[in-house]
């Protein structure tokens, strides 16, 4: 309990020591959780994401770094960085390098990292990391960057998660065809090619803008994030924006070592806030966000109880006859799922 | 969940650039299932506290082949438990003099280990000292 109290006073190390909690979801993470909730839903939830060695921890660094000075520092907004690095299917270690490129925000008070590792989840973010951003936001921070694992084309768990989503791309890392699959390249509220010093860079801005062009504006604003779409469905009609208050993902680039084109990635961040919140989607956003959070949680609860009702004997059985195909997966579960006393029973 | 997560931070603070050492005992610690926060070169006792705390480590490996160790662990030491962090175990890797060794382990360093310790000696010294110490 004074642990939540400590927190909301700006206490790190409790927060610290929180975050241990929260990412473990131990029953003290839970209780922390459920105290700290009414306290968030104020910070900005920036993602950055884009493949191994784009430049993602270099421009987090930028962009803490812009926010930092784009005020006194007891003005400034306060900034939160999440790293999730990849943990080891082998070991279940990780090592934890975003911060080698962050070095620049050591001693600034109103910046707090926190790495973690995926531990086993396979979207560009660690189970707890939204669990983990609520805290922070509990906290006082007023904008989270979250850096996914270095993401190749299917890791979309954080559009899910951030309000809004920036995409690295660095040149020389594929043809015209690439920029048009499905995939990473949708989620981008806002598209970043690194790295534009090196050669190629115009010609990646080029296939990044074509591909922006064939795509049809409407169907992107009804559905956020494409991949949730029966849960948009449901709560996005009202939030439809008119034709005149679509977002075109803007296509910038920049210099993450040097910090060029840092302040024109601050302020087309800053506008797609702001449409956000005129259109209403800020608001449909968090919802998709909890709501997916929640049925997560239902899942994983009903999942739980059955597990417990289900003698183990009787689920080696049933394995051992799939094996054997006796049965098919299908009849597997119907007979699992469906059986409310299956303990013991012979076959 | 089963058994916590070991997280340990290994620091490269001094002037020297000699990383390797490091990117192997991190690398070790990463097979034996630990998480390990690298930061890099040059950091300095500061820097390495502050991210001890963020992080909030149960372990922290300082590595140093400057010579500077008796001036920058005894810091780092101090900071640690300025920040409330004194259940935190620290070790030292590097080319350390037996008597400056003996200092630090009696400033609280756990171990000491210089060139050619085996990686499983000190996996499972780090993985004691964390696990004994354990709330």
């Amino acid at each position: 309990m004074t642990l939540v109290a400590d927190i909301l006073s700006g206490d790190r190390l409790a927060l610290a020591r929180c975050l241990t909690q929260v990412e473990n979801d131990t029953p003290q993470g839970r209780a922390a959780l459920d105290e700290l909730f009414p306290h968030a839903g104020r910070a900005h939830l920036i993602g950055i994401t884009g493949s191994s060695g784009a430049g993602k921890s270099t421009l987090v660094n930028q962009l803490a770094l812009a926010y930092r000075r784009s005020a006194p520092r007891d003005k400034a907004p306060r900034v939160a960085i999440v790293a999730v690095d990849p943990s080891s299917p082998f070991s279940g270690g990780a090592i934890l390098g975003d911060r080698v490129r962050m070095r620049d925000l050591a001693g600034d008070p109103g910046v707090f990292i926190r790495s973690m590792a995926s531990r086993g989840s396979v979207g560009g973010l660690a189970r707890a990391t939204a669990a983990v951003t609520e805290v922070l936001d509990a906290a006082g921070y007023d904008i989270i960057l979250i850096e996914t694992v270095g993401a190749g084309q299917s890791e979309v768990d954080i559009a899910r998660l951030a309000h809004t989503t920036i995409v690295i791309e660095a040149p020389g890392m594929g043809d015209d065809i690439q920029a048009i699959k499905a995939g990473i390249l949708e989620i981008a509220d806002i598209l970043v090619v690194n790295k534009a010093d090196r050669p190629g860079a115009e010609n990646t801005v080029r296939a990044l803008r074509n591909a922006l062009e064939l795509g049809h504006p409407a169907a992107r604003a009804m559905q956020p994030k494409g991949h949730h779409a029966a849960l948009e469905s449901q709560t996005a009609e009202s939030a439809a924006p008119a034709e005149s208050e679509l977002w075109l993902p803007p296509v910038l680039v920049t210099v993450a070592s040097t910090g060029e084109g840092t302040a024109e990635l601050v302020s087309a961040v800053q506008r797609h806030s702001e449409y956000l919140k005129r259109t209403d989607l800020w608001k449909e956003r968090e919802r998709a966000r909890l709501q997916t959070a929640l049925e997560d949680l239902v899942t994983a609860a009903l999942v739980e109880r059955w597990r417990e009702t289900l003698a183990d004997e009787t689920y080696r059985h049933v394995v051992h006859r799939l094996l054997e195909r006796k049965i098919s997966p299908f009849e597997a579960v119907s007979g699992l799922v469906r059986d409310q006393k299956p303990r013991n029973r012979p076959d | 969940m089963s058994e916590r997560k070991i997280r340990v931070l290994i620091a490269k603070p001094g002037l020297d650039g000699h990383d390797r050492g490091a990117k192997v005992v991190a690398r070790a610690l990463r097979d034996a299932g630990m998480e390990v926060i690298y930061t890099g070169l040059r950091q300095t006792p500061e820097m390495i506290a502050e991210t001890a705390l963020q992080e909030d480590v149960d372990a922290v490996g300082i590595s140093i082949l400057s010579g500077a160790h008796m001036a920058l662990v005894p810091r780092v030491l101090e900071l640690l438990k300025q920040n409330g962090q004194q259940n935190v175990r620290v070790f030292v890797g590097g080319i350390v003099p037996e008597n400056d060794a003996a200092e630090l382990l009696k400033m609280g360093v756990f171990a000491v280990y210089g060139p050619g310790v085996n990686s499983s000696k000190y996996v499972a010294e780090i993985e004691q000292a964390v696990r004994g110490t354990a709330a």
